[in-house]
Order: structure tokens, then sequence, then C-alpha cells
């Protein structure tokens, strides 16, 4: 099965891993419903409270359903919160090798 | 890459602060040029003070009126006054008269209609038949995707899908844009892109409806604007001392 990385940035006070995946997948279970969701075969592979960013896992086919479902996050856990997609690679090595690159510059 | 618009600013003129945050906060999502919703009798003291703030964030500032008349009289009333003043003139059409002469009328740029009232959505395919020949261009906020939820929401994505579609068929330029009154409510163009997906308009497409069909907007207008322009295809380009001796 064909996976596409999502690299995202989370813009609020202090949330952690569990609130931000609950913040989207609620949001793709309003948007998509639960047939949606079982396409996306999402996961969170880890969070950086430092600079607040986390790389999210799903399938390539349902991409589009979960990069329409990011932006209409508008809560994490009690707080207001945004989350922006920052990069989406096919591989967590290209993910993070080009993380590296849009930091270093 | 491409230059992202943000077409649809709004900015509490009096809230100092709050616009400095709004205008920063575009510039650091990636936005290149942003349009400011100004009051109808805007002074030009606001006007140089916006275009100051952008200025320093880098961002190209363009001056927009929402007209939102109550029948076809004010509508034109408003636009012989207002239409060389601002580079943006947008409609808001709250009747079916209104969104019919904004639709024919060349001196209007973009026809909007209410997110929440989806009834008041007149855009069917005789609005986009006129619109199409006058060259006038439909806005799609997206911030009304964001804060509404439920049935509101579902309502408004089934009017966008349809209004896509019909502006797809009829070659009506769609301008997306944020619509935004609260920097919570601002994202990076290239995930309010991602939005199209939900009422049918694919990546590509909404990528340009937030970059090369705003731009053209803006630079169409500002050519007329411009004290050369004459008519279309007609500028002055000489005038006074740089006139050859006949």
């Amino acid at each position: 099965m064909r996976r596409r990385y999502i690299a995202v940035k989370i813009d609020s006070d202090k949330v952690d891993e569990r609130e931000i995946f609950n913040a989207i997948w609620e949001s793709i279970l309003r948007l998509f419903g639960e047939y949606g969701a079982s396409q996306t075969d999402l996961r969170l592979i880890e969070y950086n409270p430092q600079n607040r960013q986390a790389v999210l896992r799903c399938s390539h086919q349902a991409l589009p359903l979960v990069k329409a479902s990011i932006p209409c996050v508008t809560r994490v856990g009690n707080q207001p919160a945004t989350i922006h997609t920052q990069l989406i690679s096919g591989t967590l090595k290209s993910l993070r090798r080009k993380l590296a690159d849009q930091q270093g510059k | 890459m491409r230059g992202f618009v943000d077409l649809h600013l709004y900015l509490d003129l009096k809230d100092h602060d709050k616009s400095r945050l709004m205008i920063k906060k575009s510039a650091e999502l990636g936005y290149k040029i942003v349009g400011v919703t100004l009051p109808q009798n805007f002074s030009r003291s606001s006007l140089e003070e916006i275009s100051k703030i952008c200025g320093e964030f880098d961002l190209d500032f363009v001056s927009r009126i929402d007209l939102e008349p109550a029948n076809t009289n004010e509508l034109l009333k408003s636009l012989r006054l207002l239409r060389r003043s601002v580079e943006i003139l947008s409609v808001k059409c709250v009747s079916k008269s209104v969104a019919r002469q904004a639709a024919k009328d060349r001196r209007v740029d973009i026809l909007s209609f209410s997110p929440i009232d989806v009834k008041k959505r007149f855009f069917d395919s005789a609005e986009a038949e006129l619109a199409s020949k006058a060259g006038v261009s439909l806005e799609l906020d997206l911030a009304p995707l964001l804060y509404l939820h439920r049935y509101r929401r579902i309502r408004l994505l089934s009017k966008m899908r349809e209004e896509t579609s019909i502006a797809k068929k009829s070659g009506v330029p769609i301008v997306l844009s944020s619509g935004a009154n609260d920097v919570r409510l601002l994202r990076k163009p290239e995930d309010y892109a991602s939005l199209g997906y939900l009422f049918g308009l694919n990546l590509d497409d909404a990528k340009r409806s937030m970059s090369e069909i705003p731009r053209e907007i803006i630079e169409r207008n500002r050519r007329k604007l411009d004290p050369n322009y004459v008519a279309p295809g007609v500028y002055i380009i000489r005038r006074g001392r740089d006139c050859p001796d006949v």
C-alpha cells in the first residue's frame, strides 16, 4: 500500500500528541464520516513538542481528504489552535531530509 | 514559486494591533499580495497606514470595497462614485436583481454571496452567462468552512460545489479568498487550496484561483487606474514637452 507522510506545524499553546491526533481525526470524521475516515489509515508517527511539529502518515489515495481536513481544525484539546501543513513526502526519510533542508535555509 | 494572493481580509481599522497582527501572519503564511476591505467612507490616512504596515512585511497591498446595495439604483450610484477610488470592487449580492445587474456591469470585479444564508446565493447559469461576458469573477470565501459546523457547513459546501460546476462550465473565473476577520482563521495558501477538494475544485485550479486569477484582476485594474490610461488598448505614452514637434 502506497503511503504519504505529512509534516504539520501546530499553532497553539501547550498541546499533547494525543490531542493533536484526536483533533485531526475529529475533523476527518466531521467532513467525511466514518466511511471516509476508514480509508485514510491515519497514524501519528511522531510529535516534537519543542517546535510543535508532528508527522502523520496516511494512505496515498486518501491524501486529498486528509489535506482538506487539516486546515479545518480550529481547536486542539480545549484550546483554539490551527494546524498548518508544512511538507508532504512519499517516504519518512525524504520528508526528514526536506524538513532539515527547509530549516537549514 | 507562485505569488499567492488573499484578496479578502477583514481588518478592524480602529484596532491597529490586531490589523498589524493579521497582516504579519499573512506574510508569514506565504502570501505576497493582500486585499483589505475598506469602508465606503475610508480616509486617505487609514489607507496609507495599512499600506505602510503591508510594506513593513513586504506585502503588496490592494485596496478593496465590498458593496452591499439594497437595489440596482444604489448599486449603480455606488459604482459611479467609487470605481476609480479603489483597486477592487466587490458586490455582495443580497437580491437577485442586484446579482443580475452586478454580473453584467464591467465595473464590477467580483461577485460574492452570503456564506450564512445560502438561499441568497443567486449564482445560477443565467448569472454565470452574464458574468462570463462582462469578465466578472466569482469569489468564494473559505473561512466560513472553518467556523461553520454541521448543517450550515453541509449546505454551504453543497452550494459551493454547484456554483463551482456552473462557473467552470460558463468560464467564469473563480477567486478563492480567506474572508478572515481573525488571525485564527488564516491558513497557508496551500492549505486553503486543498479545501477546494471539498467542493470539486482540483488542486491546480484552486492554486490558480489564489494566484494567477486574482493577480490578473489587480493588474488589469491598476492599468485602468493609471493616469495614462484612456480606454482599452489606448494609453498616453508621451505628453507635454516629451512630444515631438510636428
